[in-house]
C-alpha cells in the first residue's frame, strides 16, 4: 500500500517534468500559464474531494473559502495602511516587521502587509471562518447541509460584491508578486507572479505544491484519522467504536477550507488580481462537479479530472458552453457513473457491445 | 407648532410603515409560492428540487416571448403549460428511471438541471433584462388605500397567490388525483399497494410545481423583471421559507413567506440594498442552526425526519 502510494507520487512528479518537456518539445509554452492555474484549482478540488468522499459531507460553498483567502491576501498586500499607522493592529504588525513600504503609481508612500504575513493571515482567517460555521453546519445532513453551505457561499459573494474595500464588482487588481523564498547563493529568488520570465518556475512551484498537497492527503487517509473518516458514512457504527464523529468532520472541513484558501492566495498572486466571479455559486458547483467526475472516494481520479477539465476550461475549449458542460457533466456522472468516470468498467462495457465477445 | 410637526412626522412614518408592509406581503406571497413548489416535490419524492427557481424564471421568459403572438392572458396560460411540460420532461429524463438514488445524487442532479435550464435561457434570451407589461395600467398607475399608494400589480400578485393556494388545497382535498398524490406522500408503499402509480404521481408533482412556479414568475415579472439568472436567489429564498414553515407544510409556508417578505422589506431601511439577499440567507442559516424543523414545525415530528 505504502509502496504503491509512493510510486504514484513519484509518477506524478515524473509526469510534471514530462509535461514540461512535452511543452518545450512542441513549442507550446503558452500552455504553462493555464497549467499553473489548473494546478491551483486542483488543490481546491482535492481538498473538497476528501471532505465529500471520505467525510461524506457536501459543500456548495468552497468558492467562498477560496475567495476569503484570495481576497484577504489581495486586500492586505494592496490596500494602503498609511492612514491607520497609529492604530494598534497596524503598530503590532509593524513591530513584528510584517509591513512593507513602497510607492504607488503617483509616488505617494504606500504601507502594506508583506505577502507572507498576508498569506498566513488570510489562510488563518479562512480556517477560523470554517471552524465557526462548521460547528453548526456539520450537524446538518443532506439537503439541509447543501443549502446551508450554498447560503454561506452566497453571503461571501454578496459581501464581496457590495463592499468598497474589496473593490465591489471590479475586484482587486495589481496584487504584488509573492516572494516565496529569498535568493540563496547561485539560485534566484522563488517568486509567484504572472511574469513571463517566471513562467517555468511558477509552473513547477504550483505543481510542487499540488504534489505536496496530495501527498499530505494520502497520508491522512492512510492514517488512523483516515480510517476514522471512512467510518463516518455510518455514524452509529463509528460512534460505537469510540470515534468522535462531529470532531472528525469539523477537522476535515477546516482542512479542506485551508486547501481552498491557500489555493486562493497563491492564484491571486499569480494572476495579479481577483474578481468576485471567483466567489460565485457556479464556481462552488464546478468544484463539486469535478470531485463527482473524479469519483468521490478516489483522490487520484479527482486530481486527474480536476486538473484536466479545469485546464480545458481555462483554455476556452468549451467556449460559451463552459457552464453547460459542467452542468451536463454533473447530471451525466450522477446518472450513469455515481462512482466517478474512472470507476466505469469500460472493458466489460465494450465486451458487452461486441456481439460474440467475452462477457 | 411642535406637536403638529411631530404628528405629521409620525404619520409619515406610519404611511411608510404600511408601504413597507404592502411591499413585504407582495414579495412574501411570491416566496410562499416558490416554497409550495418545493413542498409539492418534497412530499412526493423526498427531493429538494434545486431547479425550482428556474421554473419561475422560465415562466416569465416564455410568457414574454409569447406575448408577441398572443394576448397577455393566453400568453401566460401558454407559458404555464409549456413550463409544466418542461417539468414533466425533466422528471422523465433524469429522475423517473433511477432505482434508489441517494440524497447526494439527487442534490447534484437537480443542481445540474438548474444549470442547464439557466444556461439554455442565457443562449435563447441573452443577458437582457425583460419584463411583462403591467396587467392593468402602467408602472405609475396607483390607487390609494387610505394614505398608502398601491400598484394594481400588487393586487394581481396577491390575488394570483390566493387563488393558487385555494386551487391547490381544493385539488389535494377533493380531486381523486390530488388525494392519490397525498396518499403517495404519506406512504409510498401503501399507496402503490392500493394501485396508485407512484411514478406518474412524481411526474405530476413536477408538473404541478413547475406550473405554479411559472405562474408566480408571470405575475411578478412586471415588478421584479426577469433575467436568465433571476431564479437562483428566488430559489434560496423559497427554500428559506419552506424550511421556516417546516418542510412539507404548505399552509405554514404562506405565513413564513409573508414573514420573510416583511422582514426583508423593513431591512431595506436599515442596511444597504446590496446586502438584502445576504439577510434572507443569514435568516436561513440561523433557522437551520437553531430550529431546522421550522418555527411552525413540532420538534417531536423532527425526530422522525432526517436533517
Amino acid at each position: 500500500m505504502r509502496i504503491r502510494k509512493n510510486l504514484s507520487l513519484a509518477a506524478l512528479c515524473l509526469a510534471t517534468v514530462g509535461l514540461h518537456l512535452l511543452i518545450v518539445a512542441t513549442g507550446t509554452q503558452f500552455y504553462l500559464t493555464q497549467l499553473t492555474m489548473a494546478a491551483y484549482y486542483g488543490l481546491v478540488v482535492i481538498g473538497l474531494g476528501v471532505l465529500m468522499g471520505y467525510a461524506g459531507q457536501i459543500s456548495l460553498g468552497h468558492a467562498g473559502f477560496f475567495a476569503i483567502g484570495g481576497y484577504l491576501a489581495a486586500a492586505l498586500t494592496t490596500r494602503n495602511l498609511q492612514p491607520f499607522q497609529e492604530a494598534l493592529p497596524v503598530r503590532m504588525l509593524d513591530c513584528l516587521g510584517l509591513l512593507a513600504t513602497g510607492q504607488d503609481i503617483y509616488g505617494a508612500a504606500l504601507l502594506t502587509v508583506t505577502p507572507w504575513a498576508a498569506c498566513v493571515l488570510a489562510v488563518l482567517a479562512a480556517a477560523l471562518v470554517a471552524l465557526a460555521i462548521g460547528v453548526p453546519v456539520l450537524k446538518l445532513k443532506g439537503h439541509y447541509l447543501a443549502m446551508a453551505t450554498l447560503g454561506f457561499g452566497t453571503i461571501v459573494y454578496r459581501i464581496l460584491l457590495a463592499s468598497a474595500y474589496f473593490g465591489e464588482a471590479d475586484g482587486i487588481v495589481e496584487v504584488p508578486a509573492f516572494p516565496l523564498l529569498p535568493a540563496v547563493g547561485r539560485f534566484g529568488p522563488v517568486v509567484i507572479s504572472g511574469d513571463a520570465d517566471h513562467r517555468i518556475l511558477n509552473f513547477y512551484v504550483a505543481w510542487g505544491i499540488l504534489i505536496l498537497g496530495i501527498a499530505l492527503l494520502l497520508n491522512l487517509i492512510g492514517s488512523r484519522v483516515g480510517r476514522a473518516l471512512r467510518s463516518l458514512h455510518s455514524a452509529e457504527a463509528a460512534e460505537a467504536s469510540g470515534i468522535d464523529t462531529g470532531r472528525c468532520k469539523l477537522q476535515v472541513f477546516v482542512l479542506s477550507a485551508v486547501y481552498a484558501a491557500t489555493a486562493g492566495v497563491l492564484l491571486t498572486h499569480f494572476n495579479g488580481g481577483i474578481g468576485p466571479g471567483e466567489a460565485s455559486v457556479m464556481k462552488s458547483v464546478r468544484y463539486v462537479a469535478l470531485v463527482a467526475v473524479g469519483g468521490m472516494t478516489n483522490l487520484w481520479g479527482t486530481l486527474i479530472m480536476g486538473v484536466g477539465l479545469t485546464f480545458l476550461s481555462l483554455r476556452g475549449v468549451f467556449g460559451a458552453y463552459d457552464d453547460v458542460v459542467f452542468g451536463a457533466i454533473l447530471i451525466a456522472v450522477m446518472l450513469f457513473a455515481p462512482g466517478g468516470v474512472l470507476s466505469l468498467r469500460l472493458k466489460e462495457f465494450a465486451y458487452r457491445l461486441i456481439p460474440g465477445g467475452r462477457s | 407648532m411642535v406637536p403638529r410637526r411631530f404628528s405629521s412626522a409620525f404619520r409619515m412614518n406610519f404611511d411608510l410603515f404600511f408601504q413597507y408592509l404592502v411591499a413585504g406581503i407582495t414579495y412574501g406571497s411570491i416566496y410562499a409560492i416558490v416554497a409550495i413548489g418545493f413542498n409539492i416535490i418534497y412530499n412526493a419524492t423526498g427531493i429538494i428540487n434545486f431547479a425550482q427557481g428556474e421554473f419561475v424564471m422560465l415562466g416569465g421568459m416564455i410568457a414574454i416571448s409569447l406575448l408577441e403572438h398572443l394576448p397577455l392572458g393566453y400568453a401566460i396560460a401558454a407559458a404555464v403549460l409549456v413550463t409544466m411540460g418542461i417539468g414533466a420532461v425533466i422528471e422523465i429524463l433524469f429522475i423517473r428511471w433511477l432505482k434508489s438514488p441517494s440524497v447526494l445524487q439527487m442534490i447534484i442532479i437537480t443542481i445540474g438541471i438548474s444549470i442547464l435550464l439557466r444556461e439554455s435561457a442565457l443562449h435563447i434570451w441573452g443577458e437582457s433584462i425583460r419584463s411583462l407589461p403591467y396587467f392593468y395600467g402602467n408602472e405609475i398607475t396607483t390607487f390609494t388605500l387610505g394614505s398608502v399608494h398601491v400598484s394594481p400589480q400588487v393586487v394581481w400578485v396577491i390575488a394570483a397567490c390566493t387563488v393558487m393556494m385555494g386551487g391547490l388545497s381544493a385539488f389535494f382535498k377533493s380531486m381523486p388525483i390530488g388525494r392519490e398524490m397525498r396518499a403517495c406522500a404519506a406512504n409510498r408503499t401503501a399507496a402503490s399497494l392500493c394501485g396508485i402509480n407512484i411514478r406518474n404521481m412524481v411526474t405530476l408533482s413536477f408538473m404541478l410545481s413547475a406550473g405554479i412556479g411559472a405562474l408566480a414568475g408571470c405575475v411578478m415579472s412586471p415588478m421584479t423583471y426577469t433575467q436568465y439568472d433571476s431564479g437562483t436567489s428566488l430559489a434560496i429564498k423559497g427554500f428559506t421559507v419552506a424550511i421556516l414553515g417546516g418542510l412539507g407544510n404548505s399552509l405554514a409556508a404562506v405565513a413564513a413567506g409573508i414573514l420573510l417578505g416583511i422582514v426583508e422589506a423593513f431591512s431595506v431601511s436599515l442596511v444597504p440594498l446590496a446586502f438584502q439577499d445576504a439577510i434572507a440567507i443569514a435568516i436561513l442559516l440561523l433557522i437551520l442552526f437553531v430550529r431546522p424543523h421550522g418555527i411552525f414545525g413540532s420538534s417531536e415530528m423532527a425526530h422522525l425526519q432526517d436533517f
